[in-house]
């Protein structure tokens, strides 16, 4: 058998239903392959959308993503979305093609070290050295992408190896002797974690992404909900625990809400549940949550007590980890009147400190009112991607997740671009749900290019700009922190995306006023095929509140 | 406390965080790595990317073929020697770390040395060495090579002789280390 029809049949036996991909010199080979490999292929108009739609993917279905470059430019390409995934522990498998052996080494054509440029940023990669080797790799990339603490892995393959004909076996025991992850969590761990809960008098629940990675909200609404733990989520966690319920506190952190900040700064105790105390969470690090002893509960032992010395560490997929510790705390016996007057103080805040916005008097469209406008034109059901800046933070403030795997963003790299190829993901992996990426004006041109793939493909995903014509995040720190001395941040009144929308196959509408919003926005989603949506908001609306960098959650400012 | 409640299960006050420590001492880390192309260059990669800062580092086959083992010197008191450690393990390469205790631990270098010498010091050089246990390995007209092995204290007591005469060169190779007893490395 081929090598590259060997590809194939591991794909399959992987489940893969989908890759994203663009071929080129050095991957000829595999794509010939796809011509009759019984794979489903989304030709993309640059590796970095095809990266971004796998993690989109796989963010939105919890499996792991595929995504195909051909060599040289076309690996370097990727290396944005790998190094995304990277950061935000996303389960993608990455297949570039390489320059053939003989050549490696010598700057042939479309050469690059692609396991050099890389190997900083995936969880494991593979050169394939022999034709034989490649199921086998690509059965442990695999089983590595997916499993402990999920991550991008890439397999490079030379272009002549792939040529080769190879003896196929399938694949079943997949076994790295170095690599091993902890996932049951250790029972006196959780029973002193347990024990520690039950004493505390201003207990806070903080959630990280891993949650959602492990599928573990109905464990985490069930230890909440034991003891009236009041909960905040980061970025990466939004929907892991429904936001309208009375024990949500919002999100944490630079832009949370300052019932979750004051929450955290006063806790006594911080049951830390995979999240990784990033500084947009801490702020400055000597002054986090000063009062407070610290649970840390993650699948990645490295993550515990790397920013922040913690109390009782747990190694431990979330899953199970929550689900004993549910079941520790429930042999207790707990009176949670102790919490009353704790709850006081968060109620005081929240009462006093709700998230707020000036509403316009001009009939302008405020950007966080488009956002609200969103939630209802969408019954707070659909799944939202975001590129990163002000839109974002303000969709995570005002878009209330009430479900696992329906914010997709990219946290911790902060990639401008990501929104829309990874909304294109997501909607290939569930079909039947309404895909909307808010976009800004600026990040959106960073991979539009995609929407020529959407319009191709027919993949019914809509576009929501929210255009200030800035790059609004930036303008914003340049208003605060550098006197208003604005630098490159006016992007003007280009290009017009109605018409740019128009010339790539899909619909393009533009809405300027606050009324009738919300309806404008039903139609606009209910229109089939991809729909690009250019919504002017006021130019120069802050997001708030903020940490400022550096300083204290309890100096909060907006 | 004289709060209504739960009584207390455990006394937060009492919990102590662990980890992120400086230990404030040089470290020997003993790893098994896969004999895999660019084991060295994760591992040289992650101290980089992670700020940590490799003192000495050796490498070389142990008597499994498909494993090679590195030894590796870290300064304790620079980094949480814990963080380093647990990084490392992340490697999927990376089979099997020890942080050697010193105690328990026998760990030598060699080095080599090319002392300048003329006429008379040429007897005082290699009386020194005779001390030091070393080997006169190379003898020219008007230098010597000698040749050492030992803990890192011995050699760098060797060094501190001979500099005077005028060290041409020197090259030390860096600790490798085992743990003493029955028990493997």
């Amino acid at each position: 058998m081929r090598a590259v029809d060997a590809v194939m049949e591991c794909l399959k036996a992987e489940g893969v239903d989908v890759v994203f991909g663009l071929p080129g010199g050095a991957n000829l080979p595999t794509y010939d392959a796809f011509v009759d490999g019984g794979i489903r292929h989304i030709l993309v108009r640059h590796e970095a959308g095809g990266g971004h739609a796998a993690e989109g993917y796989a963010k939105a279905t919890g499996r792991v993503g595929v995504s195909l470059g051909t060599s040289g430019p076309g690996a370097t390409n990727l290396v944005t979305p790998i190094v995304d995934a990277m950061m935000d522990s996303v389960p993608v498998v990455f297949i570039t093609g390489q320059v053939r052996t003989e050549l490696l080494g010598t700057d042939g054509f479309q050469e690059a070290d692609t396991m050099g440029i890389t190997m900083p940023a995936v969880k494991h990669s593979w050169m394939i050295q022999h034709p034989d080797e490649i199921p086998r790799s690509l059965h442990e990339a695999f089983h590595v992408a997916r499993t402990g603490r999920p991550g991008p892995v890439v397999v490079d393959i030379p272009q002549d190896l792939s040529r080769a004909d190879i003896e196929y076996q399938p694949v079943t025991d997949v076994k790295l002797p170095g690599y091993q992850p902890t996932t049951e969590g250790n029972t006196k761990q959780i029973r002193q974690a347990a024990k520690a809960l039950a004493s505390a008098r201003r207990p806070v629940l903080y959630v990280g992404g891993g949650v959602v990675n492990a599928g573990a909200s109905e464990e985490l609404r069930e230890l909440a909900t034991l003891d009236r733990f009041p909960v905040t989520c980061t970025l990466m966690a939004l929907g892991a625990f429904p936001a309208p319920h009375p024990q949500w506190l919002g999100m944490l952190g630079m832009h949370g809400t300052r019932a979750a900040n004051y929450a955290m700064d006063e806790a006594d105790l911080i049951c830390c549940v995979a999240a990784r105390f990033d500084d947009r969470i801490t702020g400055k690090l000597s002054e986090f949550a000063p009062r407070a002893k610290f649970i840390h509960i993650d699948v990645d032992p490295a993550e515990i007590s790397k920013n922040v010395p913690v109390h009782i560490p747990v190694v431990g997929d979330a899953k199970n980890v929550l689900a004993k510790l549910v079941a520790e705390y429930r042999a207790l016996e707990i009176d949670s009147s102790r919490l009353d007057t704790w709850w006081e103080r968060i109620e005081g805040w929240r009462t006093k400190h709700p998230l707020r916005y000036d509403e316009a008097t001009n009939g302008e469209i405020k950007p966080q009112y488009l956002v609200q406008a969103l939630y209802e034109a969408t019954d707070g059901d659909a799944i939202i991607t975001t590129d990163v800046g002000q839109h974002q933070m303000w969709a995570a403030q005002y878009y209330h997740f009430n479900h696992p795997r329906r914010w997709i963003n990219s946290g911790g790299l902060g990639t401008m671009g990501f929104g829309l190829p990874a909304a294109m993901g997501a909607k290939i992996g569930c079909p039947e749900a309404t895909v909307v990426c808010l976009a800004g004006d600026g990040s959106v041109q960073m991979n539009m290019q995609e929407l020529a793939t959407c319009a191709q493909e027919g993949i019914d995903i809509k576009v929501v700009i929210m255009n200030n014509g800035y790059l609004g995040m930036v303008r914003q720190w340049q208003e605060l922190f550098w006197d208003r001395r604005y630098s490159q941040v006016d992007m003007g009144d280009f290009p017009d995306f109605v018409k740019l929308a128009e010339a790539y196959g899909a619909t393009g509408l533009r809405l300027t006023q606050s009324a009738g919003l919300v309806e404008a926005l039903r139609e606009a989603i209910a229109t089939p095929g991809p729909v690009m949506v250019d919504v002017r908001v006021g130019r120069e609306e802050n997001v708030y509140p903020m940490i400022s960098p550096g300083q204290a959650a309890r100096d909060m400012v907006g | 406390m004289g709060e209504p409640g739960t009584k207390e299960l455990l006394s937060l006050e009492e919990l102590e965080a662990a980890g992120g420590l400086r230990t404030g001492r040089k470290h020997i880390l003993s790893i098994l790595v896969e004999d895999k192309p660019g084991v060295l260059t994760r591992i040289a990669g992650l101290f980089a990317r992670r700020g940590f800062n490799i003192h000495t580092l050796t490498v070389g086959p142990t008597d499994d073929l498909s494993i090679s083992r590195i030894t590796l010197t870290v300064d304790g008191a620079l980094h949480p020697i814990d963080q380093v450690t647990k990084q490392l393990h992340k490697l999927i390469n990376v089979l099997k770390i020890r942080d050697l205790e010193p105690d328990d631990t026998v760990a030598r270098e060699l080095a080599l040395f090319k002392v300048a010498v003329e006429g008379t010091q040429r007897a005082e050089v290699m009386q020194i060495c005779e001390i030091f246990r070393g080997k006169v390995v190379d003898v020219g007209r008007r230098s010597i090579i000698l040749e050492v092995t030992g803990t890192t204290d011995k050699v760098a007591a060797f060094e501190a002789m001979l500099r005077p005469f005028g060290l041409i060169e020197m090259m030390r190779t860096g600790e490798i280390a085992i743990s003493r007893g029955r028990g493997e490395t």
